[in-house]
């Protein structure tokens, strides 16, 4: 059952065409990826899947809905979350607090929304930090924080832009298996991510967007071995590292 | 080149880099890496004069250069390309490139701006365009060729293939090994360790303050404690 | 809401209702315009501190509240307190009028602050030149002592009227700022594609805050006709208003549920100070207030960029450490 459908997406800026006729589906609990170079397209698509910008062109179906032209606290509601790849915490507040303001989606009353923070927090790693102000934060706490935000409004999607960007790879490495833990409760997600190690260990679908478009789907490993891919984005080195089955590009 | 000797500095109340020692010798490439929130951009900023180091010496070029002013440090050559890219968004390529060349390297910034150039091609295909409609990579490069304006005698990278695609990564470390190859000391401040260490000539590992391990990068490629905390292997 | 929020808040309005004890006629008059003040200022709090939309036309609020109930007595005879309750409902919609308009056009910051400046102005300028409005003659109500009429010739009654209705506002705030609609405006204020993304109705939160903001400094405005029994363009849509209570409560702690009336006493009563002392040294030195307002102003920003109470937090926080 697929869960989202993008078809044939584009927008045009003036001049530009930032995404052109672009596809994807999302299987109901699947783990997908969207790679490509910078500049491809990658955020626009979000932004388009996410109805910060509506579509020049196309067609976004969630859940069987067609929610193309939905605005983006409706979509939240309907189950679709997406976090941002400049991670911005909502500064002055506590980790419990910020949180907090997912959770209070589905559930009004503070007592409530405070308990399902507190659960969230745990669930990414972040309990001991729950009074901690949001912006003492190190760069991957705030991306378990972002996370852990999208997470508090109980989606059935998760968008992830590049929520891996900034990490060392033993960060990387501690917050897979919180990723892998949150489909594995039924939760599917799309990711953004230039972090291969991550993208060859979590996806089971991978989307490449290039100047725009849709180069190439599949498997992890089949697209990274396709020559347009390795021309347009990983780069031999990469690509020799990957197929000789070590996971850093 | 550049010598750092019992380095200390923090914010407030909180001691960020606990006493660090290092050199950069003429024509190396010299790697510091290290997690997140160690303190390599508090390093940076202690280097290029934007923080202020609360003991220590920092000696460039035999010159002494703890307590310099940014410009001064400017001046003397010490060039650093911030993380994050820091292009000013709203001037174009050309002037951001322009800008580079404020306080160094002025009179000769039309043959340096050509050198730029010739290295990014990109760059100059798209010289009058808004420096912040530029894709991640194309602002690297022009946040590189804007430290190369100002006629570095060392160059601090800070971060270079932060945010970047394998194959832009892959073109950063081949560029950065080519401005080494043409004499440039270089200071890379990097997450990226395998090829980092890769193009380095030695290295330093950050931990907390102070260089938990450091020497020739050919070692510490092999080293296993290393490859079990950086790579999670 | 817990205690401590609101206790601190309710002790020291304990405290000025037992003011009529100690001061004199003249002092309460001084302390209840400065109330008058700390309530408009704590309708702006709302939208400009809790959501972060900073106006800086909260006149075209405490105009038209004061105007309402001065034109309804007036002309229409009608009576005083129904004219307090009219003037908020209006004061409240003039608010979700302006803010539709401008949050509709995505105007932020800057931008928005500017044009609540203009639709102040444009009141202003209706208001001195229509007769409903009296013109630039202005209003005058009728001098008719008794509470049936919200007059109050003993200071004090009107005093812990005027407290009671600053305590009302203080809970309420406390209220809101504990529970969903809190969380959301400082979501809203601090990141607001963030917070869309959360399924945060960002329009909607934000009407909220202006209509309810508009009618808080709406009863102030009526309140001060109530007292003056005057009122012209100039002084019910005067920029004055509008300063006033943004540097209250930057001063006193925007964002903060006690920030607005701490802000707005200590305003109030520096300027009164500087007067006195001046006076003294020499002879009166007319605006010497607002002179003071702006230093007061820029030593905040400088210095205690989230005013007194935000100051008081943080030593609160370093002693605990």
């Amino acid at each position: 059952m697929s869960l989202l459908v993008a078809e044939g997406l584009s927008r045009r800026f003036g001049g530009l065409l930032a995404v052109d006729n672009a596809s994807l589906t999302v299987p109901e609990g699947g783990l997908v990826g969207l790679i490509g170079p910078n500049g491809a397209g990658k955020t626009t698509l979000f932004s388009l899947l996410s109805g910060f910008l509506p579509p020049s062109a196309g067609r976004v179906t969630f859940a069987g809905t067609d929610v193309t032209a939905e605005v983006p606290h409706r979509r939240a509601a309907l189950g679709m979350a997406r976090t941002f790849q400049i991670v911005q915490p909502f500064a002055g507040l506590t980790v419990r607090e910020n949180i907090a303001v997912g959770a209070y989606l589905r559930h009004a009353a503070r007592s409530e929304a405070t308990r399902l923070a507190e659960a969230v927090a745990a669930e990414v790693g972040l309990a001991p930090m729950l009074d901690a102000q949001a912006s003492s934060l190190t760069v991957a706490g705030r991306k378990r924080l972002e996370l852990a935000r999208a997470l508090a409004t109980e989606p059935r999607l998760l968008l992830l832009d590049e929520v891996l960007a900034g990490l060392n790879p033993s960060e990387v490495r501690d917050i897979i298996p919180v990723i892998r833990a949150i489909r594995g409760r039924g939760v599917a997600i799309l990711m953004i991510e230039h972090v291969m190690q991550a993208v060859m260990n979590l996806c089971d679908h991978v989307h490449v967007l290039a100047g725009g478009r849709m180069i190439a789907a599949g498997p992890p490993r089949e697209v990274c071995a396709d020559p347009m891919v390795v021309e347009a984005y990983l780069g031999h080195g990469a690509a020799a590292r990957i197929a000789a089955g070590g996971t850093h590009a | 080149m550049l010598e750092v000797k019992g380095l200390r500095a923090g914010y407030g109340a909180v001691e960020v880099l606990r006493g660090l020692d290092m050199a950069v010798s003429d024509g190396e490439i010299v790697a510091v890496l290290g997690a997140n929130g160690v303190g390599k951009t508090t390093l940076n900023k202690v280097l290029s004069g934007v923080l202020p180091a609360r003991q220590g010496e920092i000696r460039f070029g035999g010159m002494r250069l703890d307590g310099a002013t940014p410009a001064a440090i400017v001046e003397a050559g010490l060039i650093h390309v911030p993380e994050g890219r820091r292009i000013f968004p709203n001037m174009n390529v050309r002037e951001n490139l322009e800008l580079g060349s404020y306080r160094r390297g002025r009179p000769r910034r039309a043959a340096n701006l050509e050198r730029v150039f010739e290295t990014f091609p990109r760059l100059r295909e798209r010289a009058r365009q808004f420096a912040g409609t530029l894709s991640g990579g194309e602002q690297q490069m022009l946040a590189i060729g804007r430290g190369m304006m100002a006629e570095p005698r060392l160059l601090i990278l800070d971060e270079p293939s932060l945010g970047l695609s394998p194959l832009l990564v892959e073109e950063m470390f081949t560029l950065i090994r080519r401005l080494n190859a043409d004499g440039l000391p270089i200071l890379l401040v990097e997450q990226n360790v395998v090829q980092s260490l890769e193009i380095a000539t030695r290295g330093f590992i950050l931990e907390n303050g102070t260089f938990a391990m450091s020497g020739p990068a050919a070692t510490l490629r092999d080293d296993p404690e290393l490859r079990r905390i950086y790579l999670g292997l | 809401m817990k205690a401590r929020d609101i206790l601190p808040g309710l002790l020291v309005l304990a405290l000025l209702a037992l003011a009529p004890l100690v001061a004199s006629n003249a002092a309460l008059n001084f302390l209840l315009s400065s109330l008058i003040v700390a309530l408009a200022a704590q309708g702006w709090n709302l939208l400009g501190g809790y959501a972060g939309q900073l106006s800086f036309g909260h006149a075209a609020f405490f105009g038209t509240g004061a105007y309402a109930t001065a034109i309804l007595q007036l002309r229409y005879g009608v009576n005083a307190w129904a004219g307090l309750a009219i003037g908020v409902a209006l004061g409240a919609l003039v608010g979700w009028m302006i803010g539709f308009l401008s949050f509709r056009a995505r105007l932020r910051g800057s931008y928005f602050a500017l044009v609540t400046l203009a639709f102040a102005e444009v009141l202003r300028i209706l208001a001195n030149a229509f007769d409903l409005t009296g013109g630039a003659a202005g209003l005058l109500i009728r001098m008719a002592p008794g509470a049936a009429n919200l007059q109050f010739p003993s200071r004090a009654t009107f005093l812990w009227l005027v407290l009671a209705i600053v305590a009302a506002v203080l809970l309420l705030t406390a209220w809101i700022a504990g529970g969903r609609m809190g969380a959301r405006l400082v979501a809203v204020r601090e990141n607001e594609d963030a917070a869309r993304a959360l399924g945060v109705d960002a329009l909607r939160v934000k009407l909220g805050a202006i209509a309810l903001s508009g009618g808080i400094t709406a009863a102030a405005g009526c309140l001060y006709a109530q007292n003056f029994l005057y009122l012209d363009a100039n002084i019910a849509y005067g920029t004055w208003i509008s300063v006033e209570v943004l540097i209250a409560c930057i001063l006193g702690g925007s964002g903060t549920v006690l920030g607005p009336v701490i802000g707005a006493l200590a305003l109030h009563g520096a300027g009164e100070a500087a007067k006195i002392a001046l006076n003294g040294i020499a002879g009166p030195v007319p605006g010497i207030d607002l002179m003071l307002f702006g230093a007061l102003l820029i030593l905040a920003v400088a210095f205690l960029p989230q005013g007194v109470m935000g100051g008081l937090r943080r030593a609160a926080r370093g002693l605990a450490r």
